[in-house]
């Protein structure tokens, strides 16, 4: 009872406290907007006022909250004055409100499943990612049904054994039987989620190659806060790097003195034939990223010193997931997912899927790593031969000179 | 630390000289009594507690109005809210600090710490720890480790924001975020306190329940929360170590140039010359620890939530033995799954296999502890206190937590929900939310033995009813945020298209957190204001069977005045037919309770059996 008193008294006293603080405060903050009239842009005053008024909101909350709580403890107090049994029977009042929570949270889980369960990624657009989501659709099925169940017998047992004094519980301490059981169940179902999540975990990371569909690479390299994007050039290889040849001019260390390096391209964006596998290699720069693409359900690290790898194949263009989800802006698109600094927010690239065709003519337009400045950096004929297979002969010829001052550079 | 050794030997002078009055410093500071220590680790556990959360609502507010000033932030924040607008450097540190501070100090210290101090001695019969100076180190270790990491608010260049896990090269290049500058020095000088704080108390809660135990209690008389603490300070003892040496070889990569976890780094066009270590390295190290630490905030909630579930539900607890099993089954399983927490790091993908099967047969434990619950509160008779509205709402938040870690346990799953709000979401259910909701049934339950005060119980309801709501509204809804590619630790959602949907969802989750936060006035007045005036607790106010509730009111060092009770029976024997009330302490012996005893009861000692049968045969039951 005291405790109510307690309350009542001090948040009154508090809220006079406040009053003056509050007039205080605004008398201040004119004082000091008059006082420095060209730097403030922001009026403290009003600042300072309208948090004032939140915490007064706050206190009167509490204030009725006390009364509340008051006029309950009279109520009980004068029904004991008058012998009758306890005012307020809290072990129903729980037991009511727990079946009331468990009707409306199902209600509410129903609205998420429904509202903002249809605001996710459209369906997989790759092959393996179908897979992933097949596994996904099986797993939140089981999880559900056990969800819900658990909920129903938690919140439904809270409401029908609430406490009376004149029943006992029942004496119940253990049963074998039923312990194997619950041990058992759930650990069958746990063996089927864990052996198909197993063959579908090594079908993404351990392909066997198709030498008839070999599949296109693509290096991707991150840094804070930016991504570059290396594509192979008519040899299908993405040529080597070494970080200690990184210059302002050549920002990914790129070794020219590698043949397979000499024709690989840049590009702004990722667009990849549908229906072709692409072999990412992931590398990074400076810190760990995460190149994540979630449309296609790839996710990898990029992690400095060591690359990492991961082989998808896009199953829908980018014009055709347009028309599926309804939406004519609707692009792919690959993000960073591993905290790395300030700009993590916002590191982001486009990726068009298109076909064959289309990406042919789109790769021919895309400019080498390798242009003039690089070319006598590494010792390389400057005059730029647009027939590749004809100058292959003697690049060769001045690669051995290109490696000796390459060397001799690394050398110092 | 010479003064700590100076009081300890004034304190130890009195003790020679027989004096039993206690100075300021030696009862409230530097105190070497069990209870004490409880008191401070739990005190010190809540302001951090508060702490944290108000930097979470300091973060919620940037994700709901990124594109709003707030010119009362810059009032308290200053230059890292310049114009009223959190910062991205300042917003990684609040989650990282955040984090840091729930995760170690708030459950791991504030639930670990407390309960473990309060309740071994107490429910195992013993006076004190085995070694109650070091359970004093371990206490101001702790302390030290929360102002050196609250400190680094006061640094230049901000606190540690690499995220809680710290990966590199991210938090040992000091030029790849302010945060990974003195911040980080200082973090990490923290952690070594913090852990060095964990371990001492890991080694007395294991000595003094092998031990110190009264007569009668072997291990199977035990009450859950002494499992739950036992194997978790094992748990400790055994992984924190590893945390520190990958702390110390950060220290060197920082500091002294060594190139444990960094190789082949460019910042900009500047190369770095370390060379030939692995930030992989760094992953396994943390995780080692960081898995089992998990563990460690969620099984003496599980404790906890066990003694109180029985007690209220007035019923033994379902399957004790399956229970204790089921603890020891996730101790040992926890050291063999931290892999899970690395399946897209560019880790072997035939480790993610391997971590997979480890990883859902974890599930199995955790699911009979769950069924258990079940069963206990099944033909119950509850009582709900607000001790066990927490219990139950630690169950729910358990099983709903518990159940999306199945999604994210499955590797190939995991690809496309790793590092995005599915995780948030997960982790705050059935770490977050259950091991704060068991602290909090733990602090509603013992609070009486802790103060012998009694809470105010209509405030423990409405402080329960808010937070539960409040909890499930916060965390639910991010579910759908990962599953729809959302990372976390995004700044703002406003520079991709098809994140902008999910703001009207931010503004909501924020308004739910900040109702939540408010919510837990109720908690800090109620707590406050009951040691000083609450209502004076009585002897054993839950008519609970555990030994604690039979040591005196008023606190005395040593705990009983006296002989140490002895233990004749396990701890949960409600309700048992038979006997005229609903509960019969350890403390009762069979020979007293002729009329409930059972079979089973004596363990298959022949002479008990016998002397039972001649008194049932000379007592026959009445019908009724």
């Amino acid at each position: 009872m005291s405790l109510r008193k307690f309350i009542t008294n001090k948040t009154t006293a508090a809220l006079a406290v406040l009053l003056t603080v509050f007039a205080n405060t605004s008398a201040f903050a004119q004082e000091a907007a008059a006082g420095a009239a060209a730097a403030p842009k922001v009026d403290m005053g009003e600042v300072y006022k309208s948090v004032i008024f939140y915490i007064l909101i706050f206190l009167a909350v509490c204030l009725f909250i006390a009364i509340i709580g008051k006029s309950i403890k009279v109520y009980e107090l004068s029904r004991e004055a008058q012998g009758k049994p306890v005012g307020i029977n809290w072990n129903r009042v729980h037991a009511s409100l727990f079946a009331l929570f468990l009707v409306l949270g199902l209600y509410g889980v129903y609205w998420e499943y429904t509202v903002h369960g249809s605001m996710l990624l459209p369906d997989a657009a790759s092959e393996h990612g179908k897979k992933i989501d097949e596994m996904f659709n099986l797993t939140l099925i089981i999880t559900t049904i056990v969800f819900i169940l658990t909920h129903i017998l938690l919140f439904g047992f809270a409401y029908i054994y609430k406490y009376s004094a004149k029943r006992k519980a029942y004496y119940y301490p253990h049963n074998n039987t039923i312990e194997k059981i619950w041990t058992i169940v759930p650990a069958l179902v746990l063996t089927v989620l864990v052996l198909m999540g197993f063959l579908t975990w090594r079908s993404i990371f351990f392909k066997v190659e198709d030498p008839n569909n070999k599949p296109l690479q693509i290096e991707v390299t991150s840094e804070q806060f930016k991504w570059s994007i290396r594509y192979p050039g008519a040899d299908g290889i993405v040529g080597k790097k070494n970080y200690k040849l990184t210059t302002s001019s050549n920002t990914l260390g790129i070794d020219f003195k590698d043949l397979n390096s000499r024709d690989d391209e840049m590009a702004d964006e990722m667009v990849i034939p549908v229906g072709k596998p692409v072999k990412l290699i992931l590398n990074s720069k400076d810190v760990i990223h995460s190149f994540y693409m979630p449309h296609f359900r790839v996710q990898l690290n990029t992690v400095p010193g060591m690359q990492t790898i991961f082989e998808f194949t896009p199953t829908k263009t980018t014009r055709q997931m347009q028309e599926e989800t309804n939406d004519p802006n609707f692009k792919f698109l690959f993000f960073c997912a591993k905290i790395c600094g300030s700009g993590h927010w916002n590191m982001q690239k486009d990726v068009r899927v298109v076909s064959e065709a289309e990406y042919k003519t789109w790769i021919a337009e895309q400019k080498t790593y390798l242009n003039d400045d690089l070319r006598k950096q590494f010792n390389l004929p400057v005059a730029p031969a647009p027939a590749k297979p004809a100058a292959e002969g003697d690049s060769s010829a001045t690669d051995s000179a290109a490696v000796k001052g390459n060397q001799m550079a690394l050398n110092k | 630390m010479s003064t700590i050794a100076l009081h300890d030997e004034h304190n130890h002078d009195h003790a020679d000289h027989g004096h039993h009055k206690e100075t300021l410093i030696s009862k409230y500071i530097f105190s070497m009594d069990h209870k004490m220590i409880a008191k401070q680790f739990l005190i010190t556990g809540i302001i951090m507690a508060v702490i944290a959360m108000g930097l979470s609502i300091l973060f919620r507010i940037q994700l709901a109005w990124p594109d709003q000033n707030f010119p009362f932030l810059e009032t308290f924040l200053g230059k890292w809210a310049e114009g009223g607008r959190i910062k991205p450097d300042f917003y990684l540190a609040l989650v990282t600090i955040h984090g840091t501070i729930m995760v170690f100090f708030v459950l791991t210290a504030g639930l670990s710490g407390t309960f473990s101090n309060l309740l071994i001695p107490l429910q195992i019969g013993a006076r004190d720890m085995a070694s109650p100076f070091l359970n004093m180190l371990s206490y101001w270790f702790f302390f030290m480790a929360c102002v050196i990491m609250m400190s680094s608010f006061f640094v230049q260049t901000g606190p540690a924001s690499g995220g809680w896990t710290v990966y590199p090269p991210l938090s040992v290049v000091a030029k790849a975020m302010p945060g990974s500058g003195m911040g980080m020095t200082l973090w990490l000088v923290s952690m070594v306190l913090f852990v060095a704080s964990s371990l001492m108390g890991g080694i007395n809660y294991v000595s003094t329940i092998l031990n110190m135990r009264t007569k009668g209690m072997d291990l199977w008389k035990m009450p859950l929360p002494i499992w739950a603490f036992f194997l978790t300070a094992i748990l400790g003892i055994l992984s924190f170590p590893v945390l520190v040496a990958g702390v110390v070889l950060m220290v060197f990569d920082r500091s002294f140039g060594t190139s444990f976890y960094l190789s082949d780094i460019v910042m900009g066009t500047d190369i770095l010359p370390n060379e030939g270590g692995s930030p992989i390295l760094w992953q396994h190290l943390f995780w080692f620890l960081g898995h089992p630490e998990v563990y460690i905030v969620i099984m003496p909630a599980l404790g906890i939530s066990s003694e109180v579930i029985s007690v209220n539900a007035r019923k033994p607890i379902f399957g004790y033995h399956a229970m204790v099993y089921s603890l020891i089954g996730i101790t040992v399983l926890s050291f063999i799954v931290w892999g899970h927490h690395m399946f897209v790091t560019g880790m072997n993908p035939l480790l993610g296999g391997v971590f997979m099967i480890t990883t859902l047969i974890i599930a199995v434990p955790s699911a009979v502890k769950t069924f258990n619950y079940l069963a206990t509160l099944w033909r119950g008779n509850i009582r709900f206190t607000p001790a066990m509205l927490f219990a139950i709402g630690l169950v729910s938040f358990f099983i709903s937590g518990g159940l999306t870690g199945i999604f994210l346990g499955n590797a190939s799953l995991d690809i496309n929900l790793h590092d995005t709000y599915f995780v948030v979401a997960h982790f705050h259910l059935v770490m977050g939310s259950a091991a704060i909701f068991g602290m909090l049934a733990g602090v509603y339950h013992w609070f009486p033995r802790m103060f012998g005060k009694m809470m105010n119980a209509k405030l423990g309801y409405l402080h329960f009813w808010l937070t539960f709501i409040a909890a499930y509204l916060v965390f639910f809804p991010l579910h759908f945020l990962g599953l729809d590619g959302v990372p976390r630790r995004y700044y703002a959602f406003t520079e991709f298209e098809f994140m902008k949907k999910w703001l009207t969802v931010n503004v909501f989750v924020t308004w739910a957190a900040i109702f939540a936060a408010l919510a837990q006035v109720a908690f800090l007045f109620n707590f406050f204001y009951s040691i000083f005036k609450g209502k004076k607790a009585p002897q054993n106010p839950w008519e609970a069977n555990t030994l604690e509730w039979t040591a005196p009111v008023e606190h005395i060092h040593g705990n009983w005045p006296g002989e140490i009770p002895t233990v004749y029976r396990w701890p949960y024997d409600y309700s048992k037919p038979g006997h005229d009330v609903d509960f019969i302490p350890q403390t009762v012996p069979f020979s007293q309770t002729m009329s409930s005893n059972l079979p089973h009861d004596f363990e298959g000692n022949a002479e008990a059996e016998k002397i039972q049968q001649d008194w049932e045969l000379a007592n026959p039951v009445k019908e009724n």
